[in-house]
Parts: C-alpha cells; structure tokens; sequence
C-alpha cells in the first residue's frame, strides 16, 4: 500500500500509528524523506487529529490520503462523518483489526463494519494484488465529480497486510495518468472565492444535504463499475462490484469479504472435481451496496451461507442482513442463513470450508434451516 | 509477601524485549507496593496502549488494560466511584503525553489522587520505533530517518505547571530510587507523577546508535544529576533527577465529597 501511496503520490498524508496498519506509513515516511513523492506527511498526536488534518488538507484543495486500523479509527469516528458530509474524497487504507476489548491486534471487520454508515464508501480485497488495485481505483472513484466521497479501501491485518505475495506491479507514469490531476471543489485556499465548510445548518437544510450525500453514494455504483472499466482496459485485471466464483450453475453457495474467499475458492475447486455445484460471491463494494445486482447473481441458487468475520450483537451480522434484503424481493429465494467466523483472527481452515458445504448439503436435502445463527469454531458454542 | 506474589506468573514470559527498561521499572513499581504493604485488592492499575501498557496483564492487582491515552481517563472513572482504593497508572511517553496529553494535564489539575508513572522510552516501541512527543529535537528514529525536527518537553515541568502536587524523575539505573519515588507518590495525597527514564535498546539505541542497554544505562548515570547539584551548575545539559514538587493541596475526590455534604445541608 505504501508503495501505491508512492506512485499516486499525494499531496497530503497526516497519520498517526496503529498495528497492523503502522507499516503502511512507515514505508511511506522513508519514500517522503527520501524525496520520492511531493507528499507533506503529518505526524499528529491521535487518530482523531490525523482525520480533521486529512479534512482541512482536502478542504484546502489537495489529494489526500491515510490508513489507520480498528482503534485508530474508531477515533477517527467524529471526523469520519464530517469527511463524508464535506464531500472530501479522502482514500483511506483499513487494515482490518477486530476491535477491543479485549485487547486484539488480529482481523477481523468489527472496525470497518461499524464504519459502514458514516457515509464513506467501502472497498474489500481478498489478496494484495485486490488491495492495491482497489487502492489506485479509489481515487478516481472518490474525485468522481458525481461522487465526491471518500473511500476506504480495507483488507485483513496480518492475514494480508503482512503476507508475502506475488503480485504485479504496475508503472508509476500510467498509475498517475490514470488517476489524472487532483480537481478541488471551493478550496479554502482559493481567497479569491471564499468558501464556508461545515457551517451551521439545522432544520432548514440538514436534511437536503443528507439526501445529497445519498444520491452521491448510488451514483458511487456506476462510478465503480465505470473506473473498474477503465482500469481493466488499461491494466488488464477485471473488477466488479463483486466476484462471482464458480457460480453460474451453482446450487450452495457462501458469500464472504476478504481474504477468507482464498481459501474458499480453493474448497469451491477441490469439490468441482467431485461435480459438486458450489460457488462462491465475494463482496468488493460493501458501501454502496449492489442489492440487485446480488440478487440477479444469485437466481436459481438454492442455499446460502453468508459468513460475517463480525459481530452486531443482538441481531444477524453486518453481511448477513443485506443479504437477506437483497434477496427479500427475488421471484425465487434461495434458503439463506448466518455464520460468524474469524473473530480476532481466529483461523478458519479448508476442512472448515468444507465442512460448510456440508452443513449446508444437508439443510439443503432436509429442506430446513436448522440454526439461522451461529458462531463457528468457538468455545461452548 | 514477598514480590513475587504480586506478579501473575503464568503470563510470563514478558514480552518486553532482552535489555528493555520497563522490566526494571516494574521490579522498582513491586518493592515499593511491598515496602507500603499493601494488598493486591487495595490496588488498581490502569494502562493504555503499547510496551509498558503490558504491565496490567502481568501483576496481580485490579487491573485494566484500556485504549491509548486513556488510562488516566479511566482511572479517574474508577477514582471517583471508589476512592478508598489506591489507584496506579503506569504509562508511556508517548501513551501519556502525545495521545494522552491532555487527559494528563487535566488530572494534574485536578490534583486527583493517583500516580502516574511514565515510562519514558522516547519512542513509539510496539509500533517499531516513531518518534515521540519526548524523542526530542536531532534524534533518529523510523519516521524520522533525516533526524527529528520537533522538539520535546519537560515531563516534570510539564507536570508542575498543569498542578501536580507530587512530581519526582529517576531513571532505569537508579533502581532504588525508584521504588523510593514510587513508594513516596502512592502515599501522597493528590496527583502523583514519576518519570522513569526507561531505556529502548531495541528502536531508541539502535536508530541513534548509542549502544545496547548496558549503554543506554551507563549514559542515565553520567547525563543526570540530583537535583541542585553542583554538576548541574557547571553543566546545565545534565538531567536532574529527585523530587521536584511535593506539596499538599486539597484533593478532588475529597472536596467532592464535601460538595455532597453541603448540597445535603442546603436541601
């Protein structure tokens, strides 16, 4: 992600430390006092400071950009809304850490989860190769003139965020014309044209702006697809706003975000083999959310298994319940129900991934959902 | 008892790394808890976030390990629901004074009373050596490969002027010192503050060369000087070490109690 950061070379990047995202801006530093980008990094003294210095940078007319993990950004959480509310289309990198307490530095998508509706749009990647597309794409989408939004481009720590992979690097020139020059809107710098950001706005107009914001976010959609377009014809790797796996004929299918969709693709081939009708649908576009889309992809499925690696207490998981919505208006629903998975980086192995399908095998030949809900590998479970 | 009845001995292994001063720190920290006698359920220990917040996992008192930069906050909290207990706050430089800045000044305002120890390390260890608040001003450290441009403060003076009642500094080397200033700061009544100079060979040594924690040890004996020393007249780069401020001023968790009585009579 640093070495992606390098290549967009960004104007601003204020950021504060937190396992396991720290090495992000620790490479990144080095490329600043090196003089390999033009970036002005700020070293402030929170979470909670990097985000409003992300704010005013992007308010004041510059590309910005940080990363940040579970804590650190729930300290952000005040200024999470005031950066999607001031249309400032920062790109932030999330490396997934479960939240505290108890204390936990492993992956899990409490933090990014519990984001989902600050109005930020959210990016998930299976592999490195998934993280650092998404990243470069990022930009374009959040600096659509459409969108104007910020995004967060999130993967699993340690899992990924410290896992040796080969993956393709593209050139520095072509990453910056793709992403092109950085447009702002009323900078505050511009004292020719004064601007206010933020003022006082109550009864009156809140709500118009909310509404503004909302439309921003559905037009985010096409604007995915568009730029996921565009960096296929140019980069050669294709992105929707999810992976379909082996699902075209597929009867069981699970649906899953981030890096556990590797180990389940493997599950998907070894059971292909055996002529087992399995796939699998893997969320990149958590925020906006492609209820129709999903719900097309998933005709004539007949089970679903949704795994969340977090947690709402006291309702189903975060994936779980849309999609649920999702399918609540398909002319033929499949049987759809929920696993937790994964919590603070618990492993779930292939044989696990199997035993899934197995599970589901059964509730599918019995016709019976046996537990909507439960947790996997836990305890007193 | 004997000190080792204070530590949870099933957690170690410390994760401290070999030559670290936090393990020195806390050996200071239990004599002077055994030299008071206290009790394990007298005592509360809050920490934040990062190497010396580890401490809550490893002694066997009351302890919780919060968020960074809370643990005063938290304390406080605890302090005011029960202020009979004893409630000890070991932090770093970086989790007290950048993050938990201003939680700090504010319990020293309030002259709370509790005792803060910072570890100061001058670097962001767990995270891999960043600069911190107190690296200071030409130091080397993993964001700052060119040297460190932002200054430092003074931890003591710092606390003093925020109103601390009770502010001392020692170092890793003076050990008995330590438990001295430690023992002195839980018996004082009002906000405590003890500054341990705490040595990180691993990123601090390392990045700025000066040797591994034998070194590191050697240079807090020879760069300080008890406070008012002859030495530091003729050199005022030296570091006073001892008691800065020991002074009595009324103490928040009582004068709210007075103000419940007097709302009492009132009604």
């Amino acid at each position: 992600m640093s070495e992606c950061m390098r290549q967009i070379n960004p104007d601003v990047v204020p950021a504060f430390p937190i396992t396991p995202s720290t090495q992000v801006i620790e490479d990144f530093s080095q490329f600043v006092a090196d003089g390999k980008v033009d970036t002005e990094i700020i070293t402030v003294e929170s979470e909670h400071s990097a985000m409003s210095a992300c704010i005013g940078a992007a308010a004041a007319g510059g590309r910005v950009m940080t990363a940040t993990s579970s804590a650190g950004m729930a300290l952000m959480w005040e200024m999470l809304y005031v950066a999607s509310s001031m249309r400032q289309p920062i790109v932030m990198t999330l490396i997934n850490r479960a939240m505290s307490a108890p204390i936990n530095i492993h992956a899990d998508h409490s933090d990014s989860m519990g984001a989902r509706d600050a109005g930020w749009i959210q990016l998930y990647a299976e592999n490195n190769q998934e993280a650092y597309d998404n990243l470069i794409m990022a930009i374009k989408i959040a600096e659509n003139m459409d969108v104007r939004l910020p995004v967060m481009v999130c993967m699993d720590g340690f899992i990924i965020s410290h896992c040796v992979q080969t993956m393709q690097l593209e050139d520095t020139e072509k990453i910056r014309l793709f992403v092109g020059e950085f447009a702002s809107t009323y900078p505050v710098l511009d004292t020719e044209n004064p601007a206010s950001w933020g003022a006082l706005d109550l009864q009156d107009y809140y709500m118009e702006h909310k509404r503004a914001q909302h439309m921003a976010m559905k037009n985010a959609k096409n604007v995915i697809k568009k730029v996921s377009g565009e960096f296929a014809d140019i980069f050669g790797r294709k992105y929707e706003l999810f992976e379909s796996y082996q699902l075209e004929d597929a009867e069981r299918v699970i649906i899953a975000i981030n890096s556990v969709c590797g180990e389940i693709k493997e599950v998907i081939d070894e059971r292909r083999e055996k002529g087992d009708r399995v796939g699998l649908l893997k969320i990149r576009s958590f925020r906006p959310f492609p209820y129709e889309e999903i719900a097309a992809a998933l005709e004539g499925v007949k089970i679903v298994t949704v795994l969340d690696r977090s947690e709402s207490m006291g309702a189903y998981g975060p994936l779980f319940t849309e999609i649920r919505t999702a399918l609540f208006n398909a002319p033929q629903k499949p049987m759809v129900y929920n696993r937790i998975f994964g919590l603070g980086g618990r492993e779930l192995f292939m044989s696990d991934i199997h035993d899934i399908f197995e599970e589901n095998k059964t509730y599918l030949e019995t016709n019976r959902v046996e537990k909507m809900f439960d947790y996997l590998k836990v305890r007193g479970g | 008892m004997a000190v080792k009845d204070y530590i949870r001995d099933r957690f170690f292994p410390h994760i401290w790394c070999p030559g670290c001063g936090h393990g020195i720190a806390m050996n200071g920290m239990l004599r002077a808890i055994d030299k008071l006698g206290l009790s394990k359920n007298e005592i509360v220990m809050v920490s934040g976030i990062g190497c010396s917040a580890r401490i809550t996992g490893y002694l066997d008192f009351h302890t919780m390990h919060t968020l960074h930069g809370r643990a005063l906050a938290f304390a406080t909290g605890v302090k005011m629901s029960r202020p009979e207990l004893t409630l000890i706050a070991p932090m770093g430089d970086g989790d007290a004074l950048a993050i938990g800045g201003n939680h700090f000044i504010h319990a020293a305002r309030r002259n709370i009373d509790m005792t803060a120890i910072i570890m100061n390390n001058r670097t962001y260890g767990m995270t891999g050596g960043q600069f911190s608040p107190l690296s200071g001003y030409g130091i080397y450290a993993s964001t700052a490969p060119y040297k460190n441009i932002d200054h430092d403060f003074d931890v003591a003076q710092l606390a003093i002027a925020a109103g601390a009642t009770f502010v001392a500094r020692t170092t890793t080397y003076h050990v008995n010192q330590i438990t001295d200033f430690i023992k002195k700061a839980i018996l004082h009544k009002g906000f405590s503050v003890v500054e341990i100079l705490s040595q990180c060979p691993t990123y601090f040594g390392r990045k700025n060369k000066m040797g591994d924690a034998v070194d590191l040890m050697e240079l807090y004996k020879n760069s300080t000087t008890p406070i008012g020393s002859d030495a530091k007249k003729e050199n005022p780069d030296l570091v006073e070490r001892g008691i800065f401020v020991e002074k009595a001023l009324p103490e928040y968790c009582s004068e709210y109690d007075k103000i419940i009585d007097r709302a009492k009579k009132g009604i």
